[in-house]
């Protein structure tokens, strides 16, 4: 403990604050870069498996295969599959590139998942009094639907994407320079992986914490009758 | 820029990688037993126990519920040597595994206990039954009832989560096919087929945790 | 030749027969109701009329012009032509009454909002609910939220009227408000198909009564046959089980 106290000023010296700054920010915008394609493409995932608006049960079958291939793949094989992808494709591309792809195709998965569940968490009686207006399947989706589907499908959805911020930290493998990549480059630098590593672990409970509040109060807040 | 994707040099460590699904699984099963019963002695320390316990247990399932496994396990590995406790990394690894899945294991656990319904007891001891045969008879079938499908859950979460254990070297799934990927340099066959060895590992241990929670539990559901 | 003509009407759930053979006709002005025990089909013959559900075969003609089901131009003359209103009432949980008359006429329809509220207000003070125009529909007693369903139905300006057991979710007494509206409707001349349990009404306000038992059209005629002098033993027994309660 007497050594970690004698070495926190030199850890905390202007350079590395700024470079654990940096990377804090780094995995920041990486997690909601991610999660935001992610959710966008589970979205239409679950659209395309909303049999009311999808009647072709081919594009069905194949999203449901999407959701399932993907949520089956470790973090760590799948970033391999899309940085090994990008490259037999011969694109080149960032490796924030590769890192934002294989959150986003985490998210999709998992988000396509929530938002199905929250679309058949509405009653189906009010797919056929819109279908009885005339309302076709996506307009009945926006007016009528999701209004009512929000507040079960945001609160898991945050869940998630804690679950995919401290996912990010895997993102280290490929060189990205979020949290744990400068821990480790820190802690080769000699300073010691106790402070290396335990404040980056502090900076990530603070991410994930406040996320995991926000979601227990948005939870609460939307659970409320008068919240449409 | 001339890469095409050959399958053919691959499929002679198939077998290889499906000795390496075997020690993922093996890992998974040590870690979810361990992490079970860590989850258990919390869960009763945070419903049941005292005070100062329960503080301590709910910051360290806070904590762990809030940080990546794996810089959980850098620290465990890397940073524990320094206080004289050196692991070698398999070791780092199912600890690291172990106290994740025992923080996560408490709250499923927790959840469990608070599920017991007071007035069922009642009712049971109404008909005559003794204290201890209303929990053989009540308690524990409904307890298992409840945790069996997020305890099934969280199996199939840990055994995706010891690919992790490829960073630090351990030759179980992933570990091997990054050996296989330095030895035929066809990297996107080698992950290619780690994941379809995934899905598949996942699926047939979903479906054998739905069978017997179908048969043992009569939980219903579907394998998805 | 009839405004509303089915011609040997027949739909299933997945293999299980629902309809069979159906054969009905509906003047304009008219009034059928529709009896049955439980499970006959009379919700599903509605659900075919409105497009939930697919027939397998016969067909169906409004003013002489089929509707073909399946294709889907059809499908909206159908509706534009149809409105149905629910036992379960079915109104948008995220909208105030007045929005959810005025939603389809105005995204639909494309009408002009400013005039589809006035109508929309208009309807609302018919049914009796002027003072409620804001009230979401959990804030709303069944009867109240019947009767908005029924003014949202009529902001369509549909030809026919569907009505499905709209009673049959209602605390007792709360029936009499949401029948009351319908006798409006029915001054007005409102063609109608009503599907109820209410004898008396059925009775008072049918021009027709129409006895359904299997999926099957049994016996047809005027409510003072169908209820004093039935001409079949199934609609005799029904009549006289229904009547002794
Ligand atoms: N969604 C459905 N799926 C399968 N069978 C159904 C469904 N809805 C109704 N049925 C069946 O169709 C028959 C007719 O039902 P319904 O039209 O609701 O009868 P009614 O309105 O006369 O009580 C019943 O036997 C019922 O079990
Ligand atoms: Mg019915």
């Amino acid at each position: 403990m007497p050594s970690i106290l004698e070495e926190l000023p030199r850890f905390f010296n202007y350079y590395n604050s700024i470079f654990l700054a940096k990377a804090f920010l780094y995995t920041l915008v990486l997690s909601f870069v991610g999660c935001g394609v992610g959710f966008l493409a589970g979205f239409v995932l679950a659209i395309l498996r909303t049999r009311r608006i999808n009647r072709w049960a081919g594009l069905r079958w194949l999203a449901t295969l999407w959701v399932e291939v993907w949520r089956r793949i470790p973090f760590l094989v799948k970033l391999m599959v899309v940085f090994f992808a990008f490259q037999f494709a011969g694109g080149n591309v960032s490796m924030f590139t590769v890192a934002a792809t294989t959150i986003a195709l985490s998210a999709s998965a998992f988000s396509a998942e929530n938002i199905r569940a929250g679309i058949e968490s509405v009653h189906p009686n009010q797919w056929d009094a819109a279908e009885t207006m005339n309302m076709g399947g996506l307009t009945a989706l926006r007016r009528v639907i999701l209004p009512q589907a929000w507040s079960v499908i945001i609160p898991p959805s945050m869940t998630y994407s804690v679950g995919l911020v401290k996912s990010t930290s895997i993102a280290s493998q490929i060189g990205v320079l979020e949290m744990t990549s400068v821990a480790k480059i820190l802690n080769q630098k000699g300073f010691s992986a106790a402070l290396c590593f335990g404040s980056i672990l502090l900076m990530y409970f603070v991410i994930c914490y406040s996320l995991n509040r926000l979601a227990a109060y948005m939870e609460v807040r939307l659970a409320l009758p008068r919240n449409r | 820029m001339n890469y095409t994707l050959q399958f053919g040099q691959v499929t002679p460590y198939l077998w290889y990688l499906a000795g390496g699904a075997w020690i993922a699984l093996q890992l998974a099963v040590v870690a979810f037993i361990i992490g079970w019963a860590i989850g258990l002695v919390c869960a009763s320390i945070t419903e049941y126990g005292p005070k100062p316990a329960r503080i301590a247990v709910r910051s360290y399932v806070v904590f762990v519920l809030n940080t990546p496994l794996l810089v959980q396990i850098f620290f465990i590995y890397f940073a524990l040597p320094d206080y004289g406790i050196l692991l070698d990394s398999y070791d780092a690894v199912l600890i690291g595994l172990a106290l994740n899945a025992g923080a996560y294991m408490s709250e499923i656990q927790r959840a469990g206990f608070r599920s017991i319904r007071r007035e069922e007891i009642e009712a049971a001891e109404t008909l005559g039954f003794t204290r201890v045969q209303s929990i053989r008879y009540v308690v524990v079938p409904h307890i298992l009832k409840v945790l069996y499908p997020p305890l099934s859950n969280q199996f199939i979460i840990i055994t995706m989560s010891t690919s992790i254990a490829a960073i630090f070297g351990v030759e179980e799934l992933t570990g091997r096919a990054y050996n296989i990927n330095s030895i035929t340099f066809r990297s996107l066959e080698v992950f290619s087929i780690s994941a379809v060895y995934y899905i598949v590992l996942t699926i047939v241990a979903s479906t054998i945790l739905y069978t017997v929670g179908r048969y043992f539990f009569r939980i219903k559901g579907s394998v998805f | 030749m009839p405004y509303l003509e089915i011609d040997n009407l027949s739909a299933d759930y997945g293999k299980v027969p629902v309809l069979q053979d159906i054969n009905l006709a509906v003047e304009r002005g008219e009034i059928v109701s529709i009896i049955g025990p439980s499970g006959s089909g009379k919700s599903t013959l509605l659900r075919v009329l409105t497009g939930l559900l697919k027939p397998r075969a016969g067909s169906v003609a409004v003013a002489g012009e089929k509707l073909r089901y399946d294709s889907p131009k059809d499908l909206r003359r159908a509706r534009e032509k149809f409105a149905i209103v629910f036992q379960q009432f079915n109104l948008f949980q995220n909208m105030t009454a007045l929005r959810n008359v005025t939603i389809a006429p105005t995204i639909v329809q494309k009408r002009k909002a400013a005039e589809v509220e006035a109508e929309a207000r208009a309807l609302l003070e018919k049914v009796g609910l002027s003072h409620r125009i804001d009230a979401y529909p959990d804030e709303m007693s069944g009867g109240q939220q019947q009767r908005v369903a029924i003014a949202r139905a009529l902001a369509l300006k549909p030809d026919i009227l569907h009505l499905d057991e709209v009673t049959s979710a209602l605390d007792p007494e709360l029936v009499s408000e949401v029948l009351d509206t319908i006798r409006l409707l029915a001054d007005d001349g409102m063609t109608m198909m009503i599907v109820s349990h209410e004898m008396g009404f059925v009775r008072e306000v049918s021009s027709k009564v129409v006895f359904m038992a299997d999926g099957r059209v049994v016996e047809v005629g005027p409510p003072e046959q169908i209820f004093d002098n039935p001409q079949t033993q199934r609609c005799t027994d029904f009549v006289s089980r229904i009547l002794r309660h």
